[in-house]
């Protein structure tokens, strides 16, 4: 063995610590980001998921006016810990529609007559097929689409209280 | 007070450690042999504490002493003794005094049993056992303390996960762990063989059985281990590619590299460096995979006891372990030589193919396993998965297999290629014989790597057994017989992968109680659901009747199962074995219509896998016992002698 | 499988609890009838990544977005599309990810070629032990 092949193993072993150590000190990040997120909305109609709430379309989300669609399900724990949230942006002036993914129309109306209804609209997505269209990766999510119909942000997971500002910023943004 | 016992024998087996360390140290700097004296007792004493210790854990797991966090978050006094019992280690720190335990004791059986090594370099191996040690009792006392209270004690506990509760737990981790920390005995070896600069035959053989004896424990855990998952995880699949799967393979492919090159140095006093290297890299392997499921830095199906704060614990051990042995090994390895040149066909080239072989495939699952991390560090989130490395690994893995059958029937030294290629005549006409077989059934039906592997097997498992031919049965050394099994187990194993991937038969299907399924020449009655009761979960089971072709039916019983501490819900396969296959049979969920979701699975020969492992095992067992009793023949021998003169 | 311990806590113990009651999805546990496009379909799910449970394929998984997304690649390899258009198709939307065959990105040539460069390297390192010159008997 050559002078530096013996020196070999220690360079290899201080390489994987350097990858452990990296891995290690950055922040867990187990969230798979969609990479739709810049381009425009696929197509789709959905039926609608509440009583008391119109369906949804893909036009309906290009109508000139920054929107935000957010997904949830009435089984979905963290979707009813965010309501307050949505709330809120209701309050602060955001549009917001909403995909019901697996869900059944009396679920959501008992969900949304306990934890409040910030939606416009609201589509039913059965077979989580949108879902898997906007690259979204569970429940809940939130996207922010601009008035073209184009996806501009994703949030992953539930909106805490402050994440609001982000996605009021967004939703400026995207109106510009 | 048995918690606080158990801490202070724990203490107490540290210090002991501790004090073990400075005895060699001093002792052979200072060349004080009445302290080298002192060693061994010592290194008996920790290791019996080390024992006491679990066992107090266990008492307190057995006892269900609530007082006690570990017991309080892990166990739940409704559960049967087995999985309290067996929850010791299903658990972080639990699992840790296990691994502590194995260690001390291994440094019990060097300090006991080793005899073949020269002294200086035997009390170095003790010494640099210590000293691996310490850092393990260092991590157990100061951030995972098993012993810990808690109050005021909750009434009931939390509970063992469900997927745990299964007796695959009392059998899978242990063994495993035994595998995995006896190799801490070939890295001390080969610590003290660098600081005491005796790297020879003599070393090599006496190192041989502690190899092989991790090897075999570390082979019946990976069986085990895929067993377990098989028939729990409920998809039929036995091997996921999974990083903590990987994290298990890599350790067994350098201990198995490490068996075949360390027999090449106990015959013809070469390979020395290499041998040193796969020495410090075996229980590296063990503590990288270690550091990869408790760091929780990959994502892992079995995720377990995942803590980034552990996890900088043991890379803090790594670097002082790993870094320190090959710092050690680049100062000290420049005044080893290699020994002498190899003839191109001669049974140790056939070792050093073995050895270049099993080195790519463990770099291959090491990067695979890896690289996800890597990309990550520039941004980037990427997937390595089965089909990386069945592709790449795979058909490495079948020239191995290929060199393995070759490999016995080399003579040492020098051999006539014209010679080999003779005794590889029946086999290869085997394989032959198989490919014709194999592509009349399926030509064209299966992957090329299944069919392959078909091939490959039935070629190799006759030239697995052909160092038998013509030898006198009852002459040949039982080493032999264990090198024959193992690597015609080797043969077995391929045999049942290849057949699951290449003709397992699968059927999904939404069945009502009183339907009949048929599939792969077996029909499925499916009578009704009944609900039953276990001792701390409920179940809805299938009670379904499998028969086939003009058999009587047979009962089998999926369930699918709710436990309530914690909350959770897992799948029981029923399982029919035969001779030529297995039977899966899951119960899925209920669908709107009153169906149900059965999966069945006809997966022939698959059992060849583990039996095959077994084999493995067993072939290492073999042939430990017989270089061990020809060592106690010698010395019977030589002492008869003796007293004759 | 070090320690199967804790077979897959997220596969089971999360997400079975946060899941719909919603029936599957009508492919996700069955069977297309040509079987020859059912091995495609299953060939195509055992290389897609769950989203859910993160570490199996879709194929081996009970998470319902799994199922749904078995349901969908069934669906639309029985309507006559290619597999590796629905994989290139799901890239697009997660990613590299969610592949469990490494891409052809130039980020993964590396991993490709892993296994030449390993090999040059361990007969490399072998070349000096093994003697040339055939033996002069």
């Amino acid at each position: 063995m050559s002078r530096w092949a013996i020196w070999l193993p220690l360079g290899l072993f201080l390489a994987f610590f350097a990858l452990f150590a990296s891995g290690l000190l950055k922040p867990d990040d187990r969230v798979i980001a969609s990479k739709m997120v810049g381009k425009p909305i696929p197509a789709f109609t959905l039926p609608a998921a509440a009583s008391d709430r119109p369906a949804l379309s893909s036009a309906d989300l290009a109508t000139g006016k920054p929107r935000l669609l957010n997904i949830f399900a009435s089984w979905c724990v963290p979707c009813a810990a965010e309501a307050p949230q949505l709330m809120a942006l209701k309050q602060a002036g955001a549009e917001i529609d909403a995909v019901a993914i697996r869900d059944a129309r009396a679920d959501v109306d008992q969900f949304l007559g306990r934890w409040g209804n910030p939606y416009a609209r609201i589509g039913l997505d059965a077979r989580s097929s949108l879902q898997i269209a906007m690259g979204s990766s569970g429940v809940p999510e939130t996207f922010v689409i601009d008035g073209k119909g184009t996806i501009v942000h994703q949030h992953i997971g539930d909106i805490r209280a402050e994440d609001v500002p982000t996605i009021l910023e967004k939703l400026k943004e995207a109106g510009r | 007070m048995i918690a606080e016992a158990g801490l202070a024998a724990l203490w107490l087996a540290a210090a002991l450690a501790f004090l073990q360390l400075g005895l060699v140290w001093f002792g052979l700097t200072t060349d004080k042999p009445e302290l080298l004296a002192s060693v061994r007792p010592v290194a008996v004493a920790q290791g019996v504490l080390t024992a006491l210790s679990f066992a107090l854990l266990v008492t307190l797991f057995l006892r269900s002493d609530m007082s006690v966090a570990l017991v309080a978050t892990n166990s739940h006094s409704a559960k049967p003794w087995l999985y309290k019992f067996a929850g010791t280690w299903g658990n972080h720190e639990g699992s840790m005094l296990l691994w502590v335990m194995v260690m001390g004791i291994a440094g019990m059986a060097v300090a006991l049993f080793e005899r073949a090594l020269r002294r200086d370099t035997h009390m170095a191996t003790l010494g640099a056992q210590a000293m691996i040690s310490l850092g393990f009792y260092a991590f157990l006392l100061f951030s995972s303390n098993p012993f810990a209270r808690v109050n005021p004690a909750p009434p009931d506990g939390q509970g063992l996960n469900p997927l745990l509760q299964d007796p695959g737990l009392a059998f899978h981790p242990p063994t495993l762990y035994l595998g995995y920390v006896g190799l801490s005995v070939a890295f001390s070896f080969a610590v003290g063989a660098l600081l005491t600069r005796n790297v020879d035959a003599v070393f090599a053989r006496a190192m041989r059985p502690w190899i092989l004896a991790a090897w075999i424990l570390l082979t019946l855990g990976i069986t085990a281990g895929s067993y377990w998952a098989y028939y729990e995880l409920g998809w039929g699949g036995w091997w996921f590619w999974d990083p903590v799967e990987n994290a298990s393979l890599m350790p067994w492919l350098a201990a198995t590299a490490l068996l075949h090159s360390v027999t090449v140095l106990a015959t013809r006093d070469a390979l020395r460096a290499w041998t040193i290297m796969l020495a410090v890299v075996a229980f590296s392997m063990s503590m990288v995979g270690t550091f990869l499921v408790r760091s929780g830095i990959l994502t892992s199906v079995h995720a377990f006891a995942v803590d980034p704060e552990r996890g900088t614990f043991i890379l803090g051990l790594l670097a002082l372990y790993i870094g320190g042995a090959l710092a050690l090994f680049g100062w000290r390895i420049g005044t080893v030589r290699e020994g002498a040149q190899f003839e191109l066909v001669s049974r140790e080239t056939m070792l050093v193919v073995n050895n270049l072989l099993l080195s790519v495939i463990l770099g291959l699952v090491l990067i695979g396993t890896l690289y996800p991390l890597m990309t990550e560090a520039f941004g980037h989130k990427v997937s390595v998965g089965p089909p990386y490395f069945d592709r790449i690994a795979g058909p490495v893995a079948l020239a191995l297999v290929i060199a393995m059958a070759a490999g016995p029937l080399t003579r040492w030294r020098k051999d006539q290629a014209r010679a080999v290629a003779g005794r590889l005549l029946v086999p290869a006409i085997v394989l032959l014989l198989a490919f014709a077989v194999v592509s009349v059934l399926a030509w064209g039906r299966i992957g090329v790597l299944p069919f392959l592997g078909l091939v490959i097997a039935a070629g190799v498992a006759v030239g697995s057994v052909a160092p038998l031919w013509k030898r006198n049965l009852r002459r040949t050394p039982l080493f032999t017989y264990g090198m024959v099994i193992a690597h015609l187990g080797c043969a077995v194993s391929l045999a049942g992968m290849a057949a699951d991937s290449a003709f397992t038969v699968e059927k999904l299907v939404a069945a009502r109680p009183g339907g009949v399924i048929e599939t792969a020449g077996w029909k499925v009655r499916f009578d009704a659901i009944t609900p039953i009761a276990g001792d701390n979960w409920t179940a809805l089971q299938g009670d379904m009747t499998a028969s086939r072709g003009s058999g009587s039916p047979i009962d089998i019983h999926p369930q699918a199962r709710f436990f309530t501490a914690p909350p959770t819900n897992t799948t029981e396969a029923a399982l029919l074995t035969r001779w030529d296959g297995q039977l899966y049979v899951v119960l899925g969920q209920e669908a709107d219509d009153g169906r149900w979701q059965v999966r069945i699975w006809w997966k022939p020969f698959v059992t060849l896998i583990w039996l095959g492992g077994m084999m493995i095992a067993l072939g290492g067992t073999l042939s430990l016992l017989g270089r061990e009793r020809r060592g106690w023949l010698q010395k019977l021998r030589r002492r008869s002698a003796v007293a004759a003169a | 499988m070090r320690t199967l311990i804790a077979l897959i806590l997220m596969l089971f113990a999360a997400p079975v609890l946060a899941q719909s009651a919603l029936p599957p999805a009508p492919y996700a546990d069955r069977q297309l009838d040509d079987p020859r496009l059912e091995a495609k379909a299953r060939d195509l799910m055992m290389t897609i990544r769950c989203l859910t449970c993160q570490s199996q394929s879709i194929a081996d998984s009970n998470a319902s977005m799994a199922g749904d997304m078995r349901s969908q690649i069934r669906e639309r390899i029985a309507a006559g599309e290619d597999p590796e258009a629905i994989r290139s198709w799901l890239i697009e939307r997660y990613g590299d990810w969610v592949s469990y065959e490494p891409t052809a990105s130039p980020i993964l040539w590396p991993l490709w070629a892993a296994p030449v460069i390993l090999l040059a390297l361990g007969f490399w390192l072998m070349r000096g032990r093994i003697r040339r010159r055939k033996a002069s008997s």
